[in-house]
């Protein structure tokens, strides 16, 4: 008899009267129950929708098109919204006088108070077509009339003109789905070969452990500049995504395979898995009834911490010029812009790329760890 | 109430009326709810209970080592009750250095898994010196390791000198509850708490582990408070017995009081359902019906009513039976207060 | 009629590896040449202290674990007798019907994740038993078992230690098999408890007039349940006899120096003698001549240079002791 005077402080997972409720409670309830307690994840969680929600209607969220250029709005700071005309509710923005300073070549923007451009709810704009699918120009917002500098740049604009808001918008698009399919692609092979190699264990094991360890010992950043370098230039933007996603999760399996195997080799040895083999249950039966739903969720809680790795590796690559390239918009491709301390002092806006990079990256690590803690509501 | 045991030894620790709550989202748990006990000098107090009664809380809130979110509510825990020097550990603040001083000073704790106490990473001989340096900071590490050789040899460890310098992973679970035993000793205490000390150990060692802590206990003089499920190692250890459900003390008694003439019927039950190594063939147990309720759903008045054989209809699950007095013997149920 | 089970020279070594190439340097010898037989509705108890093998014989007997060599004939309930040492995994399916296990641990012996009404009906389920059939048989078995009915569509951990053991239970009655294997069924049980948990096997064995192999280490415990012992120490039997005779009058010192270990529930006879010095020997590094000599107190040089043989010393009674005849040991009345 081990441990079992540790009374109050073991085995009391629930009051008196929710007894019942939890009594006949699935894993997936339990888990929800206790992850809702972990208030950070929880926001965490409502973060991370938020972003996806972005990507999935970034045009619709779009205000003016993300790739058109135009020498006059160079460097447009960002612009504020004025809700009120004369007191009356009539949201507008003042269109822009560009002045160019003699000394210095640059141009410097001035408010027009006479000029008032109004803001409209789903106005038309550029085209494009909603999922990929439906061709439409409905955006959430946008002005009507004016010039090439007359419009609404919430968050300025970069050298060539374009509206920051509007890419960061489109980018989340890219480097959200791009971690997301090297996610899968790693999940797929971590699963399979882990899955192999704590399931037989011997020879394909040690065969696949050493792939394993190669793999982690190859310095990342070398290997990236190399396999980028090899892309040919003549490959289209969507080519490129796809090598660039191939070759982040040529890295990020190995972890992945690494918690399957343990799950698989700790599991194998639990004695209601033994119990069902004494049943006489198969092994197809066995994976699938017994081991797989006791790990599931740890897998989930790995992928999750797994993303924002994915996420980094791709904007660090575009960073450095090997991921992405342009026209492709990604967060990294926006940073690439602010990468010059003179274009910094003149546009910080440009900095503002780096906001939804941070705020993802750390919603996920703290979904990811509210999740590992939830996972096994009977651990 | 029952007579009060014989004692010219002097009283060394006593507990009065110490509640401990744990907090939990839930609600609140009270996990020891008014337990008094006093330890004497060159005496043995067993306290005995099944899981979930309190009993490891109880030694561990003397010590002031409970668990988050476990805390001590009210009731006093006396060092030296009734002279100059009395102190009372359960105001003093967890990591106070006073407390920190009577731990592993003037108690000594023995642990059920002796590698609570021990680390892999280190020589036995090097945690043990460690002990006794952090209650004698004056002692050279020569005078420590001569100590600690000392120390290993008095808990029976074959070729201390030698086995001073291995590491806990190299010894028999039997050994490593030696050591245990040892670093419990090492800042020379007259107050010992083991918390199931053998409860991890087969049968042969436990037997070894017994006859030792009776015998230091013995020339020494140490006041030993040892808890245990075992009503055998009860039998043969204790002098004075608590036992406890549902973090009581329900009844409290001699020895061999306790065995040959059990008042409560709890007490009654637990003995008669203790498998029994003269039994006929096939022989039935005298179980208690269900199980230990969990703390949170504690039934009204007497906690033990749903279980017991003898509940006094409109009465055990209305009103509480009286406490078991402090500093007295007796047992908290209507049956003994009726015979007395 | 034939015994359940027949089982000759079992034996369970496990390598020890070690270096780059995983090279065998030694052997643990954890059951070594181990022979006893199973009656028809008879108890068994393997007993000894922790590490002496009895857990791995329970396994290999089930074939959880694949014995070096050595038989187990194992003959079904109205089958025919076969040798279960040799079968693939594949050859044993079909045969895990007629065995089941009782677990130590209620705990882990339980998949969290299912209701404890599937967990029931696993076996059934897995060995092609019609749905219907196995509600029925569900129901039946809870109530056998001692639960109520509601306790199908709940998950093990609303349930204490003790009620998940009956669950434990009733999955292994499940088949009604022709043997079951019951590893330390009541060693991680509450004393009230685990008195309930006896009185339900006793109760359940003169019902279903069960075939058991019940391991344990207490001797209190074993002394109720079993018809039969058979006492273990580093991997091999030293004595086997019916309870109540090897109770009274042991036959190897190290059966006795047990029973004289476990703590008398009486203050008045507080033990004088002095407990057997030492630890159980390493199954790596096994003494040579009997294992026990080490430890044992009437040891000589005979028992230091020759390993004994389980013999018969008296009817029905076996020894591995040189000195079993001439000696007479403690037990106790």
């Amino acid at each position: 008899m081990s441990q079992k005077s540790n009374s109050a402080g073991n085995g009391v997972g629930h009051a008196a009267g929710s007894e019942d409720r939890y009594a006949e409670a699935t894993q997936l309830q339990l888990t929800w129950w206790r992850f809702k307690k972990h208030k950070l994840a929880l926001l965490s969680l409502w973060i991370v929708a938020f972003f996806y929600l972005i990507a999935i209607f970034a045009d619709v969220l779009a205000i003016n098109d993300p790739q058109a250029t135009d020498a006059r709005r160079s460097y447009i700071p960002p612009q504020g919204i004025h809700l009120f005309d004369d007191g009356n509710f009539r949201p507008h923005v003042n269109g822009l006088k560009g002045t160019r300073d003699l000394k210095t070549f640059k141009l410097a923007y001035t408010p027009d108070p006479a000029k008032k451009l109004p803001v409209r709810l789903f106005a038309r704009g550029y085209s494009y077509h909603l999922f990929g699918l439906i061709p439409t120009d409905i955006h959430v917002l946008g002005v009507e009339g004016g010039e090439a500098v007359d419009g609404l740049f919430l968050l300025g604009t970069d050298q060539l003109g374009r509206d920051l808001y509007s890419r960061l918008v489109v980018a989340t698009r890219i480097s959200l789905s791009i971690g997301l399919a090297g996610v899968g692609l790693s999940l797929l092979l971590g699963i399979l070969l882990g899955g192999l190699s704590g399931l037989y264990g011997g020879i394909v094991d040690t065969v696949i452990q050493r792939v394993i360890e190669m793999v982690r010992s190859i310095p990342t950043i070398p290997l990236w500049m190399g396999l980028a370098a090899a892309l040919p230039n003549t490959w289209s933007v969507t080519q490129v995504y796809f090598a660039i996603t191939l070759i982040i999760s040529l890295f990020g399996w190995t972890e992945l395979a690494r918690v399957v195997r343990g799950r698989f080799l700790a599991l194998r040895e639990e004695d209601f898995v033994i119990a069902a083999e004494l049943a006489g249950a198969s092994q197809l039966r066995i994976i699938f009834r017994h081991m797989l739903p006791s790990f599931a969720s740890h897998v989930i809680a790995a992928t999750s911490l797994a993303l924002p790795a994915m996420i980094i590796s791709e904007t660090s690559l575009s960073f450095l010029g090997l991921g992405l390239r342009a026209p492709a918009i990604s967060w990294g491709i926006l940073l690439q812009d602010a990468q010059n301390v003179q274009v910094l002092a003149g546009a910080p806006w440009l900095l503002l790329a780096a906001v939804p990079v941070i705020l993802v990256i750390l919603a996920f690590n703290f979904l990811g760890d509210g999740l590992r803690d939830a996972a096994d509501p009977y651990g | 109430m029952a007579e009060q045991p014989a004692q010219s030894a002097p009283c060394l620790l006593s507990v009065r009326d110490l509640v401990v709550d744990f907090r939990l989202d839930q609600g609140t748990i009270r996990a020891v709810e008014n337990i008094s006990l006093d330890l004497f000098a060159g005496r043995v107090l067993g306290v005995v209970g099944e899981s979930g009664c309190g009993k490891s809380i109880t030694a561990r809130a003397i010590l002031g080592i409970i668990d988050r979110p476990g805390r001590i509510v009210s009731g006093r825990v006396l060092l030296d009750p009734g002279t100059t020097r009395q102190l009372d550990l359960a105001t003093l603040s967890n990591d106070s250095r006073e407390l920190r001083s009577v731990r592993g000073g003037r108690i000594g704790l023995i642990f059920q898994e002796p590698m609570t106490a021990l680390s892999n990473h280190y020589t036995v001989g090097n945690q043990i010196m460690e002990a006794v340096r952090a209650h004698k900071p004056k002692m050279t590490k020569p005078e420590a390791r001569a100590k600690a050789v000392t120390l290993l040899g008095e808990v029976g460890i074959p070729n201390p000198d030698g086995r001073i310098d291995a590491y806990p992973f190299q010894l028999s679970g039997g050994l490593r509850q030696r050591v245990g035993i040892a670093m419990a000793l090492a800042g020379d205490p007259d107050i010992l708490i083991a918390d199931e000390p053998t409860t991890a150990l087969d049968v042969t060692t436990q037997a070894q582990i017994l006859l030792l802590l009776r015998h230091l206990q013995r020339d020494k003089k140490i006041a030993l408070m040892l808890i245990t499920h075992d009503m055998g190692v009860i039998a043969q250890m204790a002098d004075e017995v608590a036992v406890m459900y549902l973090g009581r003390v329900v009844e409290k008694a001699p020895v061999e009081h306790l065995f040959a003439a059990p008042r409560h019927p709890y007490t009654r039950a637990l003995l008669r359902s203790v498998p029994n190594i003269h039994a006929k063939p096939r022989e039935r147990l005298a179980s208690i019906g269900g199980a230990v309720p969990h703390p949170a759903r504690r039934p009204s008045g007497c906690s033990f009513h749903p279980r017991c054989p003898e509940v006094i209809a409109g009465r055990c699950a209305e009103t509480e039976p009286a406490p078991v007095p402090a500093g007295a013997d007796g047992a908290a149920c209507f049956h003994a207060e009726l015979t007395p | 009629m034939s015994n359940v089970l027949e089982v000759d020279a079992l034996t369970k070594h496990f390598p020890i590896r070690s270096g780059l190439l995983h090279r065998e340097v030694g052997r643990i010898r954890a059951v070594d040449s181990v022979s006893f037989h199973l009656g028809r509705g008879e108890t068994l108890a393997l007993v000894g202290e922790s590490g002496c093998g009895k857990t791995t014989v329970a396994r290999c007997l089930l074939r959880a674990l694949a014995p070096t060599s050595g038989t187990i004939r194992f003959t079904p309930e109205g089958g025919r007798e076969i040798d279960l040492a040799p079968l693939s995994r594949r050859q044993l399916r079909p045969l895990r019907r007629h065995m089941q296990m009782i677990f130590q641990d209620p705990y882990a012996s339980l998949n969290p994740r299912m209701l404890v009404g599937d967990i029931i009906a696993e076996p059934m389920l897995v060995n092609g038993v019609p749905v219907a059939d196995r509600q029925a048989r569900v129901r039946e078995l809870l109530e056998l078992v001692g639960l109520p009915d509601t306790a199908r569509t709940r998950f093990p951990f609303a349930f204490s230690g003790g009620q998940r053991q009956r669950i434990g239970i009733a999955r292994a009655l499940a088949l009604t098999p022709s043997l079951i294997v019951a590893d330390e069924p009541v060693s991680a049980l509450d004393v009230s408890v685990q008195a309930q948990i006896i009185n339900l096997l006793l109760d359940l064995q003169d019902r279903l007039r069960l075939s058991m192999i019940f391991v344990a280490h207490d001797l209190g415990v074993v002394r109720h349940v079993s018809d039969r012992v058979a006492v273990m120490y580093v991997g091999r039997i030293v004595e086997t006899g019916p309870t109540t005779e090897l109770y009274r009058q042991p036959l190897h010192p190290y059966t006795a120096a047990l029973l004289a270990s476990v703590p008398k529930p009486d203050p008045t006879q507080r033990d004088a003698a002095p407990p057997l010095a030492g630890d159980v020997a390493d199954a790596g590094n096994v003494p040579k001549g009997c294992a026990f000599h080490p430890r044992c107190p009437h040891a000589q040089d005979l028992c230091r240079q020759v390993r004994p043989e389980l013999l018969e010393v008296a009817p029905g009674r076996m020894s591995a002791c040189h000195r079993a005849r001439e000696l007479t040991f403690a037990g106790v009345s």
